[in-house]
């Protein structure tokens, strides 16, 4: 066991005690949050550190979302059978994009547009689709806790706050396994090389097509579980918190925030911007329209300037770590 | 669903046409600016919304009369885009691709969000009509038939001030060897500079045709910039002809598509053909591919 072993294990133990001392419900939802977001920005920064770098996230995210409730709404299909339906169909569509950009090597920019008009799409989708999902008006899953009953298994729906804490947590801590994974993966060092000299990469063997792919459906299928809790907790959807340029470009401010290439980087992006829309919202409240995104603009833009490599990664590089060791 | 030979199916097939000029003077203002600088502004369409606010602003509430309203909007958004440049995008030059599009980014909320503050988010009209007119049974928008002219003007303009002048063909051939123009006696940051604020007075322009068409609110710029992205790709980033043939297709996509289906749906097929497209012609669209 090293150093770094025992401060996790701490970390995780005190975490797992959090519910314990009764934090009350307001704290345990900003965890209940902080910890979602963290397992889906987790999720993007997947592929993102590995130089593929997705605007379009939420596409993924608005299509677990709305497929689970859509088909509990309309045919109350479990949200369980809807999990995978959503996932076949987030993969579905991670490999109809994915293929065509990878194969004829859309990179950089080029890839960033395109994955960020595919967000725009699936938004366009949605309300597009007005009939079936509410449109702009969003969209809210049948209530499943009649007759008050507190949680209802097979329709995904808890009253405790608790029982979602550690379902998240527990999906937040696959997440950093899966991150790490990757990490050491074989992919990784292909992927590595990629980001590097694709042309250099594919001329020593390396199916560069193959191992992109192969990041961008894990990192796709992850985010679009995160849209589904993320619409079975807060029981309310609509087109923009779920997809859309707004959310996924949040996602990728959130990761680069926090720092791209350490494990819990993504994580500390997610605590920031919660903390950061939370404390705005107390501040400022709705009182003036734009005061709150106007400040958020800014400090995303000042950030971006003068903290290129994150908090975490900043702090890490100042203690003299290596990031991502 | 009316026969492929409907008058309005015609119709919409020219509306179309006047679209796309419009929708090429967007691209050509991203693409000049990409291929210079070697950046993306995922803003470029809130540019636009400012410049229609600016207009909207000065015309129906400082009661100025549109021709100079519209000339201060070109002015106005030509330094918003200088500024933008020197303040935003000179400190990132140097860093990695995904923090100079997300700066951008950062300026697309920051831009809504103070439009926001400033004008609500109400739809506001400008209030000026421009006549439509008949063609046999067909009727065509004035404002489109304007737009589409200025636009077409506003091209040629910008292909003669890059062929004939020296600074357009500095422009040009820093967007070729970024390495060796230094060397030639060309200053690079004060070609960007000039680039960026061309590109802003390109948004300036867009957004006095834009303002004749449609009423302005602090997200239009979503309804109209996802597609000059894809526009911009499918004629190969910063390749000014590609993006201007491009421009023409997807008109075709959103105005037949809202034809025969509503608005959203012309924009899902413009994406579905944009993803066709890759899947059976990548050739033809980069023709400027990105150094790794």
């Amino acid at each position: 066991m090293t150093k770094r072993h025992i401060v996790a294990a701490v970390g995780l133990v005190a975490l797992l005690a959090v519910p314990l001392f009764g934090p009350g419900k307001y704290a345990l939802h900003l965890m209940v949050m902080a910890l979602l977001w963290s397992f889906i920005y987790t999720s993007w920064s997947i592929m993102g550190r590995l130089g593929l770098v997705s605007f379009g996230h939420g596409a993924f995210l608005g299509i677990g979302a709305y497929t689970v409730v859509l088909l509990w709404n309309h045919w109350g299909i479990s949200p369980w059978i809807g999990t995978v339906v959503a996932v076949v169909l987030s993969l579905g569509v991670a490999l109809l994009v994915g293929l065509p950009c990878f194969r004829f090597k859309i990179v950089g920019h080029y890839f960033a547009l395109v994955t960020l008009a595919l967000s725009e799409v699936t938004r366009l989708i949605i309300v597009g689709l007005r009939d079936h999902t509410g449109g702009s008006l969003g969209l809210t899953p049948k209530p499943a806790l009649t007759d008050g009953a507190t949680a209802n298994l097979a329709a995904l729906q808890f009253e405790d706050k608790t029982v979602w804490f550690y379902a998240v947590l527990v999906l937040w801590l696959l997440a950093l396994w899966v991150w790490h994974r990757v990490d050491g993966s074989m992919n990784r060092l292909a992927l590595e090389a990629i980001s590097e000299e694709e042309d250099a990469a594919a001329s020593i063997g390396i199916d560069v097509t193959r191992a992109k792919l192969t990041v961008t459906l894990i990192s796709a299928a992850m985010t679009c579980v995160g849209g589904v809790l993320y619409a079975q907790y807060q029981l309310y959807i609509n087109p923009e918190t779920v997809s859309g340029i707004g959310i996924s470009l949040q996602m990728v401010f959130g990761v680069i925030a926090g720092g791209l290439f350490v494990v819990l980087g993504p994580t500390m992006g997610a605590v920031f911007l919660l903390l950061l829309s939370e404390s705005l919202r107390v501040l400022i409240g709705n009182k003036v329209l734009g005061v709150d995104t106007s400040i958020y603009g800014l400090l995303l833009v000042l950030f971006i300037i003068y903290m290129p490599k994150g908090i975490l990664g900043t702090a890490l590089q100042k203690l003299g770590a290596k990031p991502g060791a | 669903m009316a026969s492929i030979f409907d008058i309005f199916f015609l119709e919409a097939v020219l509306n179309g046409l006047l679209l796309g000029g419009l929708l090429a003077l967007l691209s050509l203002g991203l693409n000049l600016i990409f291929g210079v600088i070697d950046v993306v502004w995922i803003c470029y369409a809130e540019l636009i919304m400012v410049g229609m606010y600016a207009i909207w602003w000065l015309h129906t509430q400082q009661g100025w009369p549109l021709w100079m309203a519209m000339p201060t909007c070109v002015l106005f958004v030509g330094a918003l885009g200088a500024a933008m440049h020197q303040f935003v995008i000179k400190p990132v030059l140097a860093a990695e691709p995904i923090n100079q599009l997300l700066v951008t980014g950062g300026v697309l909320f920051l831009l809504q969000a103070v439009t926001t503050m400033a004008f609500g988010v109400e739809f506001r009209n400008l209030g000026v009509r421009i006549p439509g007119f008949a063609v046999g049974e067909m009727s065509l928008s004035g404002a489109r038939m304007v737009a589409f002219v200025a636009a077409m003007l506003a091209i040629a303009g910008a292909y003669l001030f890059l062929n004939r002048t020296f600074m357009g063909t500095a422009i040009r051939a820093i967007s070729q060897d970024r390495a060796i123009m230094p060397l030639m006696g060309v200053n690079p940051s004060r070609v960007y500079l000039i680039t960026s604020a061309i590109g802003g007075g390109l948004a300036g322009l867009a957004a006095c045709l834009l303002v004749l068409q449609y009423d302005v609110h602090p997200a239009i710029g979503l309804s109209f910039g996802p597609i000059t992205f894809l526009i911009c790709v499918l004629g190969g980033l910063g390749n000014l002809i590609g993006g201007f043939v491009a421009a023409f297709v997807f008109a075709q996509f959103i105005s037949v598509g809202g034809f025969f289906l509503q608005l959203e749906w012309g924009y899902v097929l413009a994406f579905a053909f944009f993803m066709a497209t890759m899947f059976w012609k990548p050739e033809g669209l980069l023709s400027k591919r990105r150094k790794a």
